[in-house]
């Protein structure tokens, strides 16, 4: 047998012998989701165990608002909007970013925020708007592109700010408590960033155990594991399993960058509500680059779609095969919600992967 | 989204690298990962280096794991 498949056997007896209750585990973040449905360690794991999708699709829980705003801004005459692909097919209120794109609207997908500068700097009389959604891996890359963008003089970048923090979005369902949380599978790239201590007080406040995990089917199992036995042995903390990437003051750097360009503000997580300090914006010295501030639009009055649960199935409290439109009336080719559209939302995951 | 892919740095230009990853190389950025030098495996994300990939502890995790594991088969 391959070392590797008999590692994940291993752990999987391992997980087995651990899990004789039921027991909730959230995985923080998307990219979990899709690595947990891809690698089919939902059917693996013993009926005990129950592994919840978070609030960590940024796509998923940017609000419906912001999407209807992005588009107005779309829509405006010399505009070009640049954004991450995830966002095109999000639908707003009554449009997406796709169906303004048939309509004759300037939207450039870009892979990196630099991308976006690059397409200021070349279209020195256009303004250039950049979505700038999602959490602490990606709001950094940003940081450091508008400093960039000042150091070169570049004035008609702008950037839209959706930005969000795990943390406190944990802190908030632990609160909570409306969904019963064992433990977390905390996200590997948010936390390579802002490294372990930020999580620390989930498991001193609410005594929920929290493991910091990589991709790899691997880290996964590994990482459930670790859980397990931080329950068996009623110590919960905060642990490390994907140190390859990550170390406990995380990346310095990049969270000098965060702190340089950025405030905490409350911010709406579509769904769920608004999140004290879950939020950042651009601060006073960078309020020039806020395209909420440059392009001042009225605040459109948001309508959700109806029928769609994604709000409960990202605070753990239902699953997609629980909506009645899943893989019915909402299917990744015709998604009704958030949770469908974006690649590595639940029912995305679910869906492309059988788990119904 | 926060998906960040392996590459290995084969050059730095001031604030930038080439890196290659699996073949294709591209641009990066290196202003959140200064210390960043030639050869480097870092992770990257969205045209930005945002941590070296720390090769031993990788080991270690697998060494770690295969002797708990087989310790008690
Ligand atoms: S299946 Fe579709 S409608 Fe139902 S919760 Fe998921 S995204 Fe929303």
């Amino acid at each position: 047998m391959r070392n590797e498949s008999r590692l994940a056997q291993g752990l999987l007896h391992k997980i087995e012998e651990l899990a004789t209750e039921e027991t909730n585990l959230m995985e923080v973040c998307g990219t979990h989701t899709m690595a947990i449905s891809s690698s089919g360690i939902r059917k693996m794991i013993p009926r005990t165990l129950r592994l919840l999708s978070g609030p960590g699709c940024p796509v998923c829980v940017t609000p419906a608002e912001d999407i209807d705003w992005i588009i107005e801004i779309a829509r405006l005459p010399g505009v070009i909007l640049a954004t991450f692909g995830d966002m095109v097919k999000v639908p707003g209120s009554a449009s997406s970013l796709e169906a303004e794109m048939a309509k004759g609207a300037e939207v450039k997908v870009v892979y990196s925020p630099l991308d976006a500068l690059q397409i200021a700097e070349r279209n020195p009389k256009r303004r250039v708007c950049f979505v700038g959604v999602g959490f602490e891996t990606t709001s950094p890359t940003v940081a450091s592109t508008i400093l960039l963008a000042k150091k070169r003089g570049v004035r008609n970048l702008f950037i839209y700010p959706g930005f969000k923090l795990i943390p406190p979005a944990m802190g908030f369902l632990s609160e909570k408590k409306e969904a019963k949380i064992d433990g977390f599978i905390c996200p590997g790239h948010v936390s390579v960033i802002i490294g372990s201590r930020p999580y620390e007080f989930i498991p001193k406040r609410f005594g929920i155990p929290c493991v910091i995990t990589g991709f790899e089917p691997l880290d996964v199992l590994q990482g459930i594991w670790m859980l397990l036995l931080q329950r068996a042995n009623n110590h919960p903390r905060v642990e490390i399993q994907y140190r390859r990437g990550v170390t406990e003051e995380g990346n310095p750097c990049a969270l000098a960058s965060l702190e340089r360009v950025f405030v905490r503000c409350d911010s709406q997580w579509r769904g769920i509500g608004v999140i004290p300090s879950s939020g950042l914006g651009l601060n006073q010295e960078f309020a020039d680059y806020d395209a909420k501030r440059a392009f001042d639009l009225p605040k459109p009055k948001p309508l959700e779609p109806r029928g769609c649960i994604c709000g409960p199935i990202m605070m753990g409290l239902k699953v997609p095969p629980d909506c009645s439109l899943f893989g019915e009336r909402c299917t990744p080719q015709t998604p009704v919600g958030p949770c469908m559209v974006s690649s590595e939302g639940a029912c995305a995951a679910y869906y492309k992967y059988g788990e119904t | 989204m926060c998906l960040a892919i392996p590459g290995r740095i084969k050059r730095i230009e001031g604030e930038f690298g080439i890196a290659n990853f699996r073949g294709v190389e591209r641009r990066i950025g290196l202003m959140l990962l200064p210390e960043a030098k030639v050869g480097d495996w870092v992770l990257v994300h969205a045209g930005f280096a945002i941590q070296r990939i720390d090769q031993e502890k990788a080991q270690e995790t697998l060494k770690m794991l295969e002797e708990v594991l087989s310790y008690e088969e």
